[in-house]
């Protein structure tokens, strides 16, 4: 298997967020949140505050290690519940077609028709802000283009020599979803996956930013964005260092899903080799 | 009938009904199939037989439709068996391959795996005895060093190298009977014939029955004991591979055996020319009435044009529906 250099970048960018995420407590030079000290106030970066210290003098580098955690999770979690939604939806309703395809297809696009952050601004006033509520709003919201590609290639990939021989050698329709359809359509799915999870760490910051999502004094990089809007010209550090973070990750993202696609195409592989 | 049928096929009638047209793309077809035995249905492009094998194993999708007759698998009627039960069957008692080995293949998955995909599915084996089986299973088709192919993906097989692939997960839980559709079609001629040969000793080492489907009447007699000649949707002569080769009876099989080349044979009927049947298949909208063959026929009389000729029995078992058969 040999990787593109965009991916291998963008794979180390995202291993690297993964990393951090994991080990923040070891990383981390203070308590993100109960390291304030105001005597350290506004610090700008340093030797000793590598990313700068904010108003309440809390170290910007812990947080934002620490704020990789929440981000992560969100981006992660969220996206992978919007793939199997999505790809359940739309491989079944073109397996079966019928009135279950007019059914996922209305339901999509009625999904479509509501801009995805307001709808999820909407689960959240419901739910109330918190890790939890975040997940369930963004791993609802995003999955029509999930579906809509699962959808499209099942109809292309269902009419092929293959998924007819499975048939006609008794494979049941679990089987022939799992095995025939869900493998040739993965690269696809993968890509949009990957570019979902730099949506979701985006669409959490948006939503910490308008003070629904991760609430202070706990850190995510959305959060912190919001909290350092009003000293953005006294304090540039305080949104450029999230601000990066959220960059490079999503970045990260990007270039992994088209590396990944290239690899996961088996006759892509036999090309380069 | 005797219960020692393998498979039966009692006047089958297949409608196609797309809302528009509603007509019979296959009418009054009968056949049987012994167990060990192998069979050909020969026909042009269009005449219905790969749409019968498809009613066999169950699998007519709409706007086809078994309309009437029947079909018994060891007794038992194909159509009165529950989705599982039909599942049950496929690939087990009744498999089958395919034109394009290129493309009835998963693309994306090993060979090995597809193959013991079958043992498990069908026999309930674990992966690592099925992955075992699937060696072993390449090996039976012949196909040089098994145990670095299995990991191959279809792409990087030759044609040949595919279909053998594909007639080893077809063999794989030694299936009753074998269907065959036009299995070499797609392929070169040297390697049809190493495929057919293989094919022919695997099933004779397992008595498994073959239906092989193709138009090309030389291919089917070569491997079929018994031939059925198909034109436009109707069985119009059945008979011993010999006996049609030798002698056809109606005018259609004549014109095929005719129309196929055959070496050094040109000098000794005096002609230099190959023969071909005038015309062209009718589409299934517009089948003639009476005799289907009458248009295209040189021996037409009226009542080909008006009646629907019975069935006439020849000696061995053989039949034939022509008014004017030799």
């Amino acid at each position: 298997m040999k990787l593109g250099t965009s991916a291998i970048i963008g794979g180390m960018l995202f291993a690297l967020a993964i990393f951090v995420g994991l080990f923040a407590p070891w990383l981390a030079h203070t308590d993100p949140v109960m390291g304030a000290n105001l005597m350290n106030a506004e610090e700008p970066p340093s030797w000793i505050w590598w990313f700068g210290t904010d108003a309440q003098g809390r170290d910007i580098y812990s947080r934002v290690v620490h704020g990789a955690r929440i981000s992560l999770t969100v981006g992660i979690v969220s996206q992978l519940v919007n793939s199997v939604i999505g790809v359940t939806l739309g491989l079944t309703a073109a397996y079966w077609g019928g009135w279950w395809d007019d059914f996922v297809n209305g339901l999509t696009n009625l999904m479509l028709a509501i801009p995805s952050l307001i709808f999820a601004l909407a689960i959240m006033a419901v739910l109330g802000p918190g890790l939890t509520s975040l997940l369930i709003a963004l791993g609802l919201t995003n999955w029509s283009f999930t579906c809509r590609i699962a959808r499209a290639s099942t109809l292309s990939l269902k009419s092929q020599g293959y998924v007819q021989a499975a048939r006609v050698l008794g494979y049941g329709d679990l089987r022939i979803m799992i095995t025939q359809l869900l493998p040739n359509m993965i690269g696809p799915i993968i890509v949009i996956g990957t570019l979902g999870m730099g949506g979701a760490v985006l669409a959490e910051a948006s939503l910490s930013f308008l003070g629904l999502g991760i609430r202070p004094p706990y850190p995510s990089w959305g959060s912190m964005l919001s909290e350092a809007r009003d000293q953005i010209t006294t304090a540039p550090w305080l949104s450029v260092f999230p601000g990066l973070a959220i960059f490079l990750t999503v970045l990260g993202l990007n270039l992994l899903g088209d590396g990944l696609r290239d690899v996961l195409d088996p006759q892509s592989r036999s090309r380069r080799t | 009938m005797t219960a020692a049928s393998l498979i039966e096929v009692e006047d089958l009638r297949i409608d196609l009904d797309d809302g528009a047209r509603h007509v019979a793309a296959v009418e009054g077809v009968s056949f049987r199939i012994d167990r060990g035995e192998t069979f050909g249905l020969v026909g042009e492009s269009g005449c219905g037989k790969s749409i019968t094998a498809l009613a066999l194993i169950g699998l007519l999708r709409r706007p086809l439709s078994i309309a009437a007759g029947a079909i018994r698998f060891e007794g038992r009627e194909i159509q009165g068996l529950s989705a599982a039960e039909q599942r049950a069957l496929r690939g087990n008692r009744i498999a089958m391959i395919f034109q394009e080995p290129m493309t009835a293949l998963n693309p994306v998955s090993p060979v090995g795996r597809q193959i013991a995909e079958m043992f498990v599915l069908h026999k309930g084996k674990s992966w690592r005895e099925a992955n075992q089986l699937a060696v072993e299973a390449l090996a039976n088709v012949r196909v040089p060093a098994p145990e670095r192919r299995v990991k191959d993906y279809p792409h990087q097989l030759s044609g040949g190298m595919r279909q053998r692939v594909m007639i080893a997960i077809a063999l794989a839980c030694d299936p009753d009977l074998l269907i065959a559709d036009e299995p070499t079609t797609a392929l070169d001629v040297t390697v049809q014939a190493e495929i057919i040969e293989l094919l022919r000793n695997l099933c004779a080492e397992r008595g498994t029955a073959i239906l092989m489907i193709s138009h090309d009447l030389g291919l089917v007699a070569n491997v079929c004991r018994r031939v059925g000649v198909m034109y436009a949707g109707r069985i119009v002569e059945e008979r011993g591979s010999d006996d049609i080769f030798r002698a056809g009876a109606h005018p259609y099989t004549q014109g095929l055996v005719d129309s196929l080349p055959r070496l050094g044979s040109r000098a000794a009927l005096g002609r230099s020319r190959l023969r071909e049947i005038a015309g062209v298949v009718p589409a299934i909208a517009d089948f003639p009435s009476g005799c289907r063959f009458n248009p295209r026929c040189a021996r037409a009389t009226e009542i080909c044009r008006t009646t629907v000729p019975e069935t006439t029995w020849l000696g061995a078992g053989g039949l034939v529906r022509c008014h004017h058969h030799a």
